[in-house]
């Protein structure tokens, strides 16, 4: 909050506006703000995923609507509203609506906890490490409960694996967040991105490269991403948990799942990749002698700038592990996350306990 | 009130026209050419159908890409009616046309997809070739264009027929030729 906070208290106050209502409004904002920068992110993440899909199998596409194809998820998108909505005669009505918003709701709210600059998180919260992970649990069984309440058993073979995965892909996750609390000392992810600040050697990833990958991976798992999208195996299983569902339920799923890959890769680039550090530690703001609010502005509008390309480094990765591999066998990832990554996060974070310690007794 | 209603149909149109989720659903040779369309040479991502999606409550367009036996026929009948409004038929080559090299005398295929749901467009030829499949789906949607909102109705009441009902495949046979139906299973 800070310093946007004060520049809109002052704003506000000075056309008489009652106190409750401006901190109810200020709520308003962000949330407008997260919703906003959501959908315009989802639908170019959509598209771009499929140019750098066309890219990589030497295609062309999409670019017959709009300039070279810039308005075909706008396309994509009024057409899913469009369509019809069906109900399966065997669903559990209340459930098989529900489960959408179940989905879509805690990754809307989690992007409120990540610091996109100095002064622009929406909710710091003192355990925000924490309160990101606990919230984004809620999502598989949102996907649970759209396998059950539709009726058909290939939906509900997805919804169990979706839960059986994020069980055993939680673990690591939580043992390597460990690790990166350890080693900065807070929970508050704004306080994480700080204690990486200076030049990209101090960036956590460079202690717990280790971390790092595992991390990487499980996010890959946390998103249904494809070496692991068991949960929708298209081969296996029709479409998975979303099989019976159409029109704007199915485009809250599809939604869910890139905003979630948006905002997971906005994760790791804070834990790992220094946030909004720049690389070289150096603020443009600070060379240029500006006075003193709009020098933070412009500041703070240079770390959203540092932070959104190091995530899209990151989201340009997971969609090449899409391009580059296969779908996996369940048992065998599963297999995977127990026998070898829970031993390397515990091995990875006893070398950060001695890292830890030799820079203590320093 | 009009110019309202021809910009919203204008917009309805160009958005369906250009996102086109066709079904993966290949019964035989055509499916490679189906596949071939997707892949690098041809690119069908040009024209936003590439996402082909695995189950028929979320795709548009259904490319028959093959023969239908009689045993396929109920499935076919059903994978038509779970898709969701509105919804697309392509026959893809001959035999879905009508039969193909199958026309005079099989007793296990049907003779035209047409038969069982409605086609919205034939293209024949045995197999055709990916620039085919291409055209037909170009003008599918130079036709979809054309619709407006308030047909919708009507158009989506020639989609249901009760003449057949899934697991009915007899109905679409001669009675002297279930008796070899029956013998060749």
């Amino acid at each position: 909050m800070g310093l946007f906070y004060v520049i809109y208290l002052d704003f506000m106050r000075q056309i008489n506006i009652p106190d409750w209502l401006i901190i109810i409004l200020w709520h308003i904002i962000n949330f407008c703000f997260a919703a906003v920068l959501l959908i315009f992110i989802v639908l170019f993440l959509v598209l771009f995923e499929r140019k750098y899909l066309a890219f990589f199998t030497r295609r062309k596409g999409p670019n017959r609507v709009g300039l070279n194809g810039c308005l075909q998820t706008a396309a994509d998108g009024l057409k899913i509203l469009f369509k019809e909505n069906i109900l399966p005669s065997g669903a559990d009505k209340f459930l098989y609506f529900c489960a959408p918003l179940l989905v879509f709701s805690p990754i809307m709210a989690v992007y409120c906890l990540i610091p996109f600059a100095e002064d622009l998180t929406a909710y710091n919260s003192c355990c925000g490490v924490l309160l990101f992970m606990a919230i984004l649990s809620l999502p598989p069984l949102g996907v649970l409960f759209a396998g059950y309440s539709s009726g058909n058993k290939y939906s509900l073979i997805g919804g169990i694996r979706s839960c059986v995965q994020s069980i055993s892909s939680e673990i690591p996750v939580f043992i390597v967040l460990a690790g990166i609390v350890l080693l900065t000392g807070s929970m508050n992810l704004n306080e994480i991105t700080k204690a990486q600040s200076g030049i990209f050697l101090n960036w956590n990833i460079f202690p717990s490269i280790l971390g790092f990958i595992i991390f990487l991976i499980c996010s890959l798992i946390i998103m249904n991403r494809i070496p692991f999208d068991f949960p929708e195996a298209e081969s296996e299983l029709t479409a998975g948990y979303n099989s019976e569902y159409s029109g704007m339920k199915f485009a809250m799923f599809f939604l869910g799942e890139y905003a979630l890959t948006f905002i997971f890769s906005a994760f790791i680039a804070v834990l790992f990749l220094g946030g909004y550090n720049p690389p070289f530690g150096v603020y443009a703001a600070d060379l240029l002698n500006l006075p003193l609010i709009s020098g933070a502005i412009v500041k703070n509008i240079e770390q959203f700038f540092w932070l959104m390309i190091k995530t899209y480094i990151l989201i340009l990765i997971i969609m090449w592990f899409r391009a580059a591999y296969p779908r996996l066998r369940q048992s065998d990832a599963i297999e995977f996350c127990w026998y070898i990554l829970i031993p390397l996060s515990v091995f990875n974070l006893f070398i950060l306990c001695i890292i830890q310690f030799i820079r203590g007794c320093l | 009130m009009n110019i309202v209603l021809t910009s919203l149909n204008r917009i309805y149109n160009q958005t369906r026209a250009n996102s086109l989720w066709p079904l993966t659903f290949a019964t035989s040779c055509c499916g490679i050419e189906m596949m071939c369309v997707s892949a690098a040479d041809y690119d069908v991502a040009r024209f936003g159908s590439e996402v082909f999606r695995a189950s028929p409550r979320q795709s548009d367009l259904l490319i028959i890409a093959g023969t239908i036996t009689h045993k396929m026929a109920p499935v076919l009948l059903k994978l038509y009616e779970q898709m969701a409004e509105p919804k697309y038929v392509i026959a893809m080559g001959a035999c879905a046309c009508s039969g193909g090299m199958f026309a005079n005398d099989s007793y296990s295929v049907v003779y035209g997809a047409d038969k069982i749901i409605p086609v919205d467009i034939y293209l024949p030829m045995c197999p055709p070739k990916p620039e085919a499949l291409i055209n037909a789906i170009i003008k599918l949607q130079s036709e979809i264009k054309k619709e407006s909102i308030t047909d919708r109705k009507n158009i989506i009441a020639s989609h249901k027929s009760n003449l057949f009902k899934p697991d009915d495949c007899d109905i679409l046979m001669k009675k002297e030729d279930i008796q070899v139906f029956k013998m060749g299973i």
